[in-house]
């Protein structure tokens, strides 16, 4: 086995069509978008964000970009922007969304379609175990 | 003297406690899941009746912000409450912990090398309460105490599949120490193949799962060396899960035989898995470091 150092072992992640690994750069870079979405987690702030998301973003230190995509609801931009997907769910589930609805807009497909998917096994890992071996 | 009874690895997957706690585990679409649980329901209330179960599990963005990242963190208080996820806490018993021997543990562990982080006061999410609703039912109170053990799997790095192993064997060595006549179990949760974000989002692996559920069995320590980018290809940036299962095996030393074990797909977005192992070998190799072998440091342990 080739020794492996912490560059190659994160290099590896970046191979992994359709998926973003949480290390530690983007948890650096989400930090206060994920706080932000921690304190959903009380329902006195649910209740302050849903009467203005604008007004509650405000007091948050995130990006012009985080902003835009949470207010957007686009999660795949917000994983790139350095969300954890367990944080997020503060953010659907504020929205009333269970887990299959708000991860099925992150696959382009409907959330019928997602379901069916999954109720026929999930989807294989065929062709999409990496990038480079298109395997 | 406690001993270490049994393994059993489950998947925590939020949709079966929401399933349980609304009454719907004999619809269609959850009684598959659920019928794989009646042997064991009855197995832990007829013969197993564990004293104390450490349980293995990862909390979800539930009792840590990204304040704090604990990578093995062990539940030392009397009791922990069932987390607010979001939609007020599930309406099931407050779990009652152990702390005589969650510290003695966790001492133990120290001077094994592996440097806990103790939690003195903490809720609990899905991740602790689903299995033991899958594991007990419908129950007033649990009928045993737990001591939740906490691993981080949502950070990369999480630790490595060995490093889990060895944790498990420390744990067998610290109960076996344990001076009270305890039946001990370790469980190890989550899993098994799911992927939760991303275009990529609901992958399943049904191979790979069951060739994982194989090598629990026996002697063999080969799912030691699976390393994180094999679980992330292969089950999904979720499935890494499966590596606190590994605690729950080294726990049970060098060889096991499975009592049960069962497999459904789908729930929601994830594969399934559950598996109730025994010992036949349960013996651990000594401990490597220079205070597990310091009599003198044993017996500061409480």
């Amino acid at each position: 086995m080739s020794k492996q150092d912490i560059h190659s072992y994160l290099a590896e992640f970046d191979d992994i069509p359709g998926t973003r690994v949480y290390t530690a750069k983007r948890a650096r870079k989400g930090y206060q978008l994920n706080q932000f979405a921690m304190s959903l987690m009380k329902e006195e702030n649910r209740k302050r964000f849903k009467e203005n998301e604008e007004a509650y973003l405000d007091e948050w230190d995130i990006t012009p970009e985080q902003r835009k995509a949470l207010l957007a609801r686009d999660y795949n931009t917000l994983l790139d922007l350095g969300g954890n997907i367990y944080f997020l769910a503060k953010v659907f589930s504020t929205d009333g969304l269970s887990f299959v609805q708000a991860v099925s807009t992150m696959t382009g497909m409907s959330v019928e379609e997602y379901q069916a998917m999954m109720n026929a096994g999930g989807r294989s890992p065929v062709g999409l175990r990496s990038i480079k071996e298109k395997n | 003297m406690a001993r270490i009874q049994a393994g059993i690895g489950c998947s925590h997957i939020p949709v079966l406690g929401f399933a349980h706690d609304t009454d719907k585990e004999q619809t269609d679409y959850f009684k598959p899941a659920f019928d794989g649980f009646n042997w064991t329901r009855k197995w832990m209330k007829e013969e197993a009746k564990p004293d104390v179960i450490v349980l293995v599990y990862n909390d979800h963005a539930s009792a840590f912000d990204m304040s704090i990242i604990p990578t093995f963190a062990i539940g030392t208080a009397e009791k922990f409450n069932p987390a607010d996820e979001g939609f007020g806490p599930r309406p099931v018993p407050v779990v009652e912990g152990h702390p005589d021997l969650a510290w003695h543990i966790a001492q133990s562990l120290i001077l094994d090398e592996f440097d806990m982080t103790m939690i003195g006061e903490m809720d609990v999410d899905h991740g602790l309460t689903v299995p033991l609703t899958m594991m007990y039912g419908d129950v007033e109170k649990w009928p045993v105490k737990v001591i939740p053990l906490a691993v981080n799997v949502v950070t990369y790095p999480p630790p490595s599949g060995n490093r889990c192993w060895a944790l498990g064997e420390a744990i067998a060595r610290a109960v076996e120490s344990f001076p009270e006549d305890l039946n001990v179990q370790v469980w190890g949760t989550g899993g098994l193949s799911h992927q939760l974000q991303g275009p990529r989002a609901g992958l399943i692996n049904k191979e790979w799962d069951n060739a994982f559920l194989d090598k629990l069995i026996g002697d063999t320590q080969e799912l030691r060396k699976v390393p994180h980018i094999e679980y992330l290809r292969e089950t999904g940036s979720e499935g890494i899960e499966m590596v606190m299962w590994l605690i729950m095996r080294g726990a049970l030393g060098k060889s096991t035989k499975a009592l049960h074990r069962h497999y459904h797909v789908p729930v929601s977005n994830t594969a399934l898995g559950h598996i109730v192992l025994e010992p036949v070998d349960n013996s651990v190799p000594p401990s490597p470091t220079l205070e597990g072998n310091n009599d003198a440091a044993q017996a500061m342990i409480d």
